[in-house]
C-alpha cells in the first residue's frame, strides 16, 4: 500500500494516547512552546500556512482566529467540534483515540492566539470509549502543567473540559453545538452574529474541527513554507480521508490534499471486495455529491471537487459497487436527513419529509407527472432557504444523481410501467 | 424500579445530582445523562420533575431537551442498549440482514424491549464505526463486521453475561 504522509497522525498509534511524557518525547508541545514565546506572530503564521477548516466548510483558519483576536471581551472560548456525525466519517475519532495530546496542543495554540482561557471539547455521545481516553489524557496534561493554570510556566492559563453530546447530527453545526452546550435543544442560530464575535454564552468563541486544530502544532514548529509544500495552492497540507462502503480496506488514511479519488480507491483502499466493479462514489459524506466511477481521476481538493461536481467535505469517500441501487441509497440518505432535521426552519422540516416521499414514489415506480420537476424545485428552495447546512445540503445527493444519471428516475418509473410524467 | 421504596430511593439520588447544579441550566445535558443511567436508561416524569425542581428549570425546558436528543428516552428501556447503525455506509454493507438477525435472536422488533427488561434494540444514525461496518454500539462497546451469524453469537453471549448477573 502507498505510504501515508503523516502530519496530523504523525506517531499516532506508536505512543500511548494518554501519556504527555511520551508525546513530549516525540517533540510534542513544542508548537505550543513556540506560540507562548511569540504570541503576536501565531495568527500570521497560521494565515501564511493557508490552512483551511477540515470539518467540511473549508474556512481559512487564520482568518477565523483573527476575528476573535480582534474582538474585546472579558472571556473568550475555544470549542473543539468533536461531534463527528457525518455518516461515513470517523477521522476525528482516530485522532482522539491515538494522539489526543496533539489536539490539546492545537487548542492551546489557538487559545494563546486569541486570548482565551477556557476550552471545551464537544464530543458526540456515540463515542463513549473516546471520552474515557480524553478524560485520562486531559488529566495527565493537567498534571504535567501543559494545560490548566500557568501552562508550561508561561503565566498563561488555559484549561480544557469535555462536554458529551446526546445524539444529534445537527449539533455538528457550530451554533447548534453552542446551544447544546448551553443546555438547550441543538437548534442552529441565525448568523450574524458569528460565533467568533458572539458565541458561547454570548462571548467570542473559536469553533474548529478536531483535525483543523491538530494541524496547528506542526505549523508552529515547521513553519508555513513547509506546510505549503504539501497539498494544493489554495488548500495546502494533508487531509485525513475516510474510505468506507464497498471497499477492501476501509479506514482513515492521511495523504496530501489533491490526491486523486482513484489513488485512494485503487492503491490505498484496494478496490471493491470480491472483484466487484465500482459503480459510484459518494464524496464528502452523506450530504455530499454522488459521482460515477468515470470521475475517479478527480483530485480530492476543495476547488477540484467543486469543479468536477464532487464534494470535498470532510474528506469522506463511500464506495458503492455494481450491486448497489442508487435510489435505495438516496432513500436511506433522505431518511437520515428527515430524522435529523431539528425542525426549527420550515424548508428543512417539511422539505426533507417531502423529499423522502418523492424519492419513495420514484423507488416504488408510483411517481406522477410533475414529480421530477417538484423534486428539482423543492431541492433548489431548500438549498437557498434553509437556515443551516443540514437542509441546504441534504438535496445534494439527489441533485448529483439527477445530474450524472439523468435517466435513472425516468427509467425507474418506466420499468414499473408508469409513463405518466415522461 | 420495581417497588415504590426503590423509586423513592432513585428520586432521592436524582435530586442530589440535580441540586449540585441549581441555577446552572447549561448543565442540563450532563445531568440528564447522569440521572438517566440511575433511573433505568430512561427519564420518567417523576425524574424530570425532580430535575426541574432541583435545578430550578421549567419542566417544559427539561422535556424540550429530553425529547430532542436520541440518547435520552422518556420510555423505559432495557438494561443493555443495542444501537444498530442504519446509515448509508452500514446500509450498503447489509444493515437489513443484521437487523433481522437481531430481531430474531432477541424476539423483539426494533424500538422494543425484551419482556425480561434486559435488552432494548434501537436503530440509530451513524456511530462513526464505518471502518468496521455494518456495526452496532452495545452500551459503550462497538461490535463491527456484523453478519447474521455474528449477531446470533453476540446476542447469545450477552444473554449469558446478563443472565448470570
Amino acid at each position: 500500500m502507498m505510504e501515508q504522509v503523516r502530519v496530523v497522525l504523525d506517531h499516532a498509534g506508536d505512543i500511548s494516547p494518554i501519556s504527555s511524557e511520551e508525546y513530549l518525547r516525540i517533540g510534542g508541545y513544542q508548537g505550543l512552546k513556540k506560540a507562548l514565546e511569540a504570541t503576536e506572530t501565531i495568527i500570521d503564521t497560521i494565515k501564511a500556512s493557508g490552512l483551511r477548516g477540515r470539518g467540511g466548510a473549508g474556512f481559512p483558519t487564520g482568518l477565523k482566529l483573527s476575528f476573535t483576536a480582534n474582538t474585546q471581551a472579558d472571556q473568550k472560548y475555544i470549542v473543539c467540534n468533536a461531534d463527528e456525525g457525518e455518516p461515513g466519517t470517523h477521522k476525528d475519532r482516530i485522532i482522539m483515540v491515538e494522539i489526543p495530546h496533539r489536539l490539546f496542543e492545537g487548542m492551546a495554540i489557538a487559545a494563546v492566539a486569541v486570548g482565551a482561557s477556557q476550552g471545551y471539547i464537544y464530543l458526540r455521545a456515540e463515542y463513549p470509549y473516546v471520552a474515557t481516553i480524553l478524560e485520562q489524557a486531559l488529566a495527565d496534561a493537567r498534571r504535567q502543567g501543559l494545560i490548566g493554570s500557568n501552562i508550561m510556566g508561561s503565566g498563561v492559563d488555559f484549561d480544557i473540559q469535555l462536554f458529551i453530546g446526546a445524539g444529534s447530527y445537527v449539533c455538528g453545526e457550530e451554533t447548534a453545538l453552542l446551544d447544546s452546550m448551553e443546555g438547550k435543544r441543538g437548534e442552529p442560530r441565525f448568523k450574524p452574529p458569528f460565533p467568533g464575535v458572539q458565541g458561547l454564552w454570548g462571548r467570542p468563541t473559536i469553533i474548529n474541527n478536531v483535525e483543523t486544530l491538530s494541524n496547528l502544532p506542526a505549523i508552529m514548529v515547521k513553519g508555513p513554507k513547509w506546510f505549503r509544500s504539501m497539498g494544493t495552492e489554495r488548500c495546502p497540507g494533508t487531509k485525513l480521508f475516510t474510505l468506507c462502503g464497498n471497499i477492501a480496506h476501509p479506514g482513515v488514511y492521511e495523504f496530501p490534499v489533491g490526491t486523486t479519488i482513484r489513488t485512494l480507491f485503487e492503491e490505498v483502499g484496494g478496490g471493491c471486495p470480491r472483484g466487484k466493479k465500482l459503480m459510484a462514489v459518494q464524496t464528502g459524506g452523506a450530504s455530499g455529491n454522488i459521482i460515477p466511477a468515470s470521475l475517479l481521476d478527480t483530485p480530492m481538493d476543495i476547488d477540484a471537487c467543486a469543479e468536477a461536481g464532487a464534494t470535498f467535505g470532510a474528506g469522506d469517500l463511500m464506495f458503492m459497487d455494481e450491486d448497489s441501487c442508487l435510489l435505495d441509497v438516496l432513500e436511506n440518505l433522505t431518511e437520515f436527513f428527515e430524522e435529523e432535521s431539528c425542525g426549527k426552519c420550515t424548508p428543512c422540516r417539511e422539505g426533507n419529509t417531502q423529499l423522502l416521499r418523492l424519492i419513495r414514489e420514484f423507488r416504488n415506480g408510483t411517481a406522477q407527472e410533475g414529480d421530477l420537476n417538484l423534486l428539482l424545485e423543492l431541492s433548489n428552495v431548500m438549498r437557498g432557504g434553509c437556515l443551516c447546512g443540514l437542509g441546504q445540503s441534504s438535496p445534494n445527493p439527489i441533485l448529483s444523481v439527477l445530474r450524472f444519471y439523468p435517466d435513472l428516475f425516468v427509467e425507474n418509473s418506466y420499468r414499473k410501467g408508469d409513463l405518466a410524467y415522461a | 424500579m420495581t417497588t415504590r421504596e426503590e423509586q423513592l430511593c432513585v428520586l432521592e439520588e436524582v435530586a442530589a445530582i440535580a441540586a449540585k447544579w441549581r441555577d446552572r441550566p447549561d448543565m442540563l445535558i450532563p445531568v440528564l445523562h447522569e440521572v438517566q443511567t440511575i433511573a433505568g436508561n430512561c427519564i420518567p416524569k417523576e425524574v424530570a420533575m425532580t430535575v426541574a425542581r432541583e435545578m430550578r428549570i421549567p419542566l417544559a425546558q427539561i422535556y424540550s431537551a429530553a425529547t430532542f436528543y436520541s440518547f435520552f428516552s422518556l420510555e423505559k428501556r432495557g438494561k443493555v442498549l443495542i444501537r444498530l447503525c442504519r446509515t448509508a455506509p452500514c446500509h450498503v454493507k447489509g444493515t437489513k440482514e443484521t437487523l433481522s438477525a437481531f430481531e430474531q435472536a432477541l424476539g423483539i422488533k426494533a424500538g422494543e424491549t425484551t419482556p425480561d427488561g434486559l435488552f432494548t434494540l434501537e436503530i440509530c444514525e451513524c456511530i462513526g464505526a464505518c471502518d468496521v461496518s455494518p456495526a452496532a454500539l452495545v452500551d459503550d462497546t462497538v461490535y463491527g463486521h456484523l453478519t447474521p451469524d455474528k449477531v446470533r453469537e453476540l446476542v447469545a453471549s450477552l444473554q449469558e453475561t446478563e443472565g448470570s448477573r
